[in-house]
Order: structure tokens, then sequence, then C-alpha cells
């Protein structure tokens, strides 16, 4: 899931106005976009772009290892499904507010034919100064740079704004991955882990997370496995129990989810878990013994 | 989206074939008399979409009419959980034999439905999870192809339940069924009551829609329960944003719900409260203007904070809308901003032209100048 610039990736949804705007984004900060998607529009040229009938016809003609969907939640597992078919191998599902039966159809079709999902929910995946798919400010310098940190965040705002810390601070990004807000993500924390640890660019890793789910105690599991230095930061602490915050998938019940109880997991494994987001470029630049720069503290 | 018990059995159970006992919804003591001297002696049982009504209280037998119209005075008007008591389902009182417990749920870790059942019916799952996780019976669903009968038959198997283990299996297809057709996050009976007369009924449903497949179940969600709002939160369904309010006095607009969060966390951090969790991310990004009215309505306001940071949420057009409300709303709090990402350069050129406020380079900068101004 860290995407690179020999990728072939196709946009279902092209030329819609978040499909547009966005692949013109990814087009000129190098993304190799191959191909679109909308059946209304097969044949056409968008942005610079063939588009094609469906998922299938544009891996048939351009090849494809990548798709990412510009998709309303009505007719996005009709969209995810088709793509799996197609044998697309890596699906970014961008869209959020989809039914939870549609999503578990998604994964059932996903899981049948070798595809890993990314999301739903997701602002996307960076490969800072290579390529992006998305909705990540990429293309944003005072956002990311080149670098050695891997950044895992189930939201794409806070992944900005963790992403803007490190680089202020000096410290550049080797990959970010998000992960999504869905209560039912194909790719997991441990997932991104796993993929950050094995990656050889990477030298420390930053998990940001949210309150509700396991995702974040699973990962701890994993984490004692790994050497690189890692942070975390889990956003909710301040957040009522029982009332979900914006992303479905956070929201406390009973016991299960609790901000406490991450903390308690993650640091058992040997994470640094910091309070505020301005503290973790300094704990992460501590774990590399790199200097950091003074300007980092927001 | 929650239910109340009389409307889950009429649109899942009624729908699904599943039996339950004769019942009349009521509004009033009067009324609630009068439906009891048709059904005989009977169940008087509040209508709220919180669970615990009995340890509430809300629930009570009655043998007679004057029984009847006494408990439901006495319930009537009553507050169980965030609700009070308006409606009253009265039902004829079964001859219990047996209680299970049965459910069709998400399991969220697998991406696939879930069936449940037990038979320590009657208490909540999470009490027999805790007392007896034995007693609990677990059916992980293909997706696509559903419960086989022979999964169902093996999901009950050994637990004794005689004759009528055939109803319990056709019950379980037709909640599973029931669940897939209605976009059910959950649908529960508990009790399941086998009955002296070897009939298998639901005296209770709890059904709870995915929120998310409400543009497509419009005509049940209609007969949901919103859950309980406050005024300015239910300003903000109605605006299609959701708000939530606190007991704080530092406002938050932010987009995305986990900068939305750890906006609420750092605040916190340096010894605020803060006033409400409002998030304009996603496709709620253009609604700044709204927004903004209501964080502003929030009564006992100190300061806001406007923390943007633009992903697909672009800053640029979420701050225009910002400063388009502001020359109407004129807020009367000082309002610390911190903008960054997608279109930052104009958001911030905006703010400073427009407003001649200057964002802080930095949100911990900004969020610790508004918890002072609050203080």
């Amino acid at each position: 899931m860290i995407l690179r610039k020999k990728d072939r990736v196709v946009v279902l949804g092209i030329t819609g106005k978040q499909g547009t705007f966005w692949t013109e984004k990814m087009i000129a900060y190098g993304t190799r976009v191959v191909a679109g998607v909308n059946p209304k529009r097969a044949g056409e040229t968008h942005v610079g772009v063939p588009v094609f009938a469906t998922a299938a016809d544009a891996a048939r003609e351009m090849g494809s290892d990548v798709a990412v969907m510009f998709i309303p939640p009505p007719m996005a597992k009709e969209a995810a499904v088709s793509a799996a078919e197609a044998g697309v191998k890596l699906l970014v599902v961008l869209t959020e507010h989809i039914p939870a039966q549609d999503v578990m159809a998604m994964h059932t079709a996903a899981a049948r034919h070798g595809t890993r999902i990314v999301g739903p929910n997701t602002a996307g995946l960076v490969t800072p100064g290579e390529c992006f798919i998305g909705i990540m400010p990429a293309f944003v310098p005072s956002v990311f740079k080149p670098g050695r940190v891997g950044v895992i965040s189930r939201s794409g705002s806070l992944g900005t704004l963790v992403c803007l810390n490190l680089t202020r601070a000096g410290l550049g990004q080797s990959a970010f991955i998000g992960i999504g807000g869905d209560p039912m993500l194909g790719t997991t924390t441990t997932d991104a882990l796993r993929a950050l640890d094995e990656e050889a660019g990477t030298h420390a890793i930053v998990i940001v997370g949210e309150i509700g789910g396991a995702m974040e105690e699973d990962a701890a599991e994993y984490a004692r496995k790994v050497k690189k230095p890692m942070v975390a930061f889990i956003a909710g602490a301040a957040s009522p129990p029982g009332k979900k915050m914006g992303h479905a998938g956070a929201i406390v019940t009973g016991s299960a989810g609790s901000y406490a109880g991450k903390r308690k997991a993650l640091e058992a494994a040997g994470i640094v878990v910091v309070d505020t987001p301005a503290q973790i470029a300094p704990a992460v630049a501590a774990g590399l013994g790199a200097p950091v720069n003074q300007a980092a503290q927001s | 989206m929650n239910f109340e018990e009389y409307a889950a059995k009429a649109l899942i159970l009624a729908p699904a074939g599943i039996a339950t006992p004769r019942g009349i919804l009521c509004t009033s003591a009067a009324k609630a008399a009068k439906a009891a001297a048709d059904i005989g002696p009977c169940v008087v049982k509040a209508q709220v979409p919180a669970g615990k009504r009995g340890k509430a209280g809300g629930i009570k037998l009655a043998a007679t009419r004057p029984e009847a119209e006494q408990a439901a005075s006495q319930i009537l008007g009553m507050t169980i959980g965030d609700y009070i008591v308006e409606r009253l389902l009265i039902e004829e009182q079964a001859k219990i034999a047996r209680e299970f417990y049965a459910a069709v749920l998400h399991n969220t870790a697998a991406h696939q439905p879930l069936i449940l059942f037990s038979t320590e019916g009657g208490m909540d799952i999470e009490e027999i999870a805790a007392e007896k996780p034995d007693a609990i019976r677990r059916l992980l669903v293909d997706f696509d192809t559903g419960p086989s009968p022979a999964e169902i038959a093996g999901m009950l198997a050994g637990l004794d339940l005689g004759a009528a283990q055939d109803q319990i299996a056709d019950i379980l297809a037709r909640l599973y069924a029931a669940y897939r057709a209605r976009d059910a996050e959950l649908v529960e009976i508990n009790p399941l009551a086998l009955l002296a007369d070897g009939r298998v009924v639901a005296l209770d449903c709890k059904f709870v829609l995915d929120d998310a497949a409400v543009f497509r179940q419009s005509q049940i969600a209609a007969h949901g329960s919103p859950g309980a709002m406050t005024a300015l939160e239910k300003r903000g369904a109605e605006a299609g944003l959701k708000l939530i309010q606190l007991d704080g006095n530092v406002g938050v607009l932010a987009n995305g719900a986990g900068l939305t969060m750890t906006t609420m966390d750092v605040i916190s951090h340096y010894g605020g409260r803060p006033a409400n969790f409002l998030e304009i991310g996603g496709e709620a990004y253009t609604k700044s203007e709204i927004a903004l009215d209501l964080v502003l309505s929030n009564p006992g306001l100190k300061s806001l904070v406007i923390n943007f940071c633009g992903a697909f949420a672009r800053t640029d057009v979420m701050t225009d809308g910002v400063v388009e409300a502001w020359q109407k709303l004129k807020p009367k709090v000082p309002v610390f901003f911190s903008i960054h990402g997608t279109g930052e350069e104009e958001a911030v050129k905006l703010v400073r032209d427009q407003l001649g406020i200057e964002p802080y380079d930095f949100m911990e900068d900004a969020i610790q100048e508004a918890v002072k101004a609050a203080s």
C-alpha cells in the first residue's frame, strides 16, 4: 500500500467535480493516471486521460495496479465490486457514509478476488516527492516533503496537521497511509504498520489513531516486534462516551475503544504516546536521534 | 437511528412473519384503560428508544382495567434515559415457559454479519457475556450466501430446545432476512419466549437502522426516533451538520472528525473546556456559513477556535463561507484562526484582508489564546 511512481492508476468517477479537481492535482504531482471510468463518457478524453465504460475495460486496455473511487455512497458498492472483479490489486475508497451492508459486500468481493481495499472514508495515500492518490494536499510544500518518517492516520485532516508538524520540524515523510474513518476498514492500522516496518526507506513510524474500535490495540500486539521508533497520538481524549464523533467508527461504547485503553496498550508495546500533535515531531526526532527544528511546536 | 419497541415490531417483525403478542399503542391513561379492557390481563410498556425500561419502572403488569389505567398514568411522563415517556404499548400477557435471546448485527472486525443466540434471555447481552459466556452461540454469516439451514441448526445444536428448535431456527432465518432488507445495524429480540402452549413469540424488539442507509430506507426512517437533541443540535441536524453541545465555553469549528476531536483535546490539555463538537469535513465543508452561526449561538460561549487543515475540504472555500457569515453574524467573542493545507494561501489572505485578523501559524498558539480569552 505504499504507492510508487510506476503504479498505473485508474480513476473511477473521473468526470465529476471532485474527480476532475483531484485527478488534475494527482497528475501534476507525478501520479501515473492511465485511465478514467464513467459509463456515459466512454471513448472521451478527460483532463488528458482516456475514459472507459468500466473498470474492466480500463484495466484491459491500459493496465491497472491501483484504482481510486470518486463515487457517491449509493453507487459505491457496485463500483467497488466491479473494480475487484476487474482484477484491481489495490482499491482506494474515499467515499464516506457508505451503508454498512454495502461495505460488507465490498469487502466480501475484495477477499474473493484478492483485492486490497484501503478505506472506506480514507483521504488516500501519499509518497512525498513521488506521487499520491486521493484527497490529500500532497502538493502543498509546507505540509509534505520527502523523508524517512512513515505516517498512518485514520483521519485526513488530522493526518495533514501531523505531516505539517513533521515537515516544519525538518522531518520529511517516506509515506502517508490514510486508512480511513469507517468502522469496517480493508486496511487496518496493523496492515499499515507492517508495510512501513518492511519498507527500507522508513526509519520511524507515527500512528495517528482515534477513539473507537480496537485497531490500535491490535496494532500494539504487532508493534512489539517492530524495531523502528514509533510515536502515537490518539484523538478523542476529551470526547464524551456514547456519541459518534463524526467518523462512524469513532465512538466509545462501554469500556471498548476508550482513550485510556488504547494508550495503555500502545505504551505497553513500547510506543511513545504523546498528549498533543505538537509533541509528535520532537518525540520522533528523539527516537531517530535527530535534531529537531526549533520551529516545530504546533 | 433507533426505534421504539412498537415501531421495531411493526417494521421488522411483522413483515418478517415473526409472531408478537397482541398489542395496542396508546398516548393517554384513558386510552390505555380502554385497550386493557379489550386485551385482558396486560403489560403496560413505556415506549422510548432506550434500554433498561423495566429497571426504570417503565414496564408494569396489569390484571384489570383499573390497574392498567393506574400503571399508565404512572409511566406516562416518566423520564427514562434521556427521554420522557409519551407513548405506551399495551400488550397481552404471555405465559412464559423459557426465555431466549436472539440478534443479528455487524461483526465489524470480520466485515460480516453475526447471528447471536442464547438460552439466557431476559438479561442484557453484556450481562450474559460477562456471567455465562458459554451460553452465547455465534454464527458468522457469509455475506453473499446468507446463513444456510444447516448452519443455523448447527448453531442451535445441543441447547436442549426440544420441539421449539425448528421454530427458533425459522425465526433466526427470518430475522437475518429482515436485517438485510431493512439495512439494520442491529435487530434484537430479547426475550424471545417459548410460551406454555409451545409457540415461540418475540416479547420485545430492538432495531437500529444504519444512518448511512437512510437514503434508501426513508419510509422506515420516518418512524425512527431522532434521539435526544438540544434545540441547537436539532438546528444542526436540520442543516445536515453533526453538532454535539458540550458544557465548556471554547467553541470549535474545524474540518474533519479527527482534527475536530484533536482541537477539543488540545483545548482540554491547556485547561480549557470545549463548548461543542462540530465538523464540516467531507461533503459538508461547503456549509461553513451555517456552521459558524451554530457555534456562535451556543450560550455561554467565551471564545472560538476556527481550525482548518484542508485535505479534501478546501480551506479557501470554508474560509469564504466564514467570511460571508461573519458580516451577518458579527461575532461578539474573540475568534482565533489556524489555517493550513489545501487552499491555505487564499484562505489566510481572506481572513487577513476581510476580517482584519491574523491567523496563527501554529494551531496550539491559536488554541492557547482561545483558552486564555475564555478563562
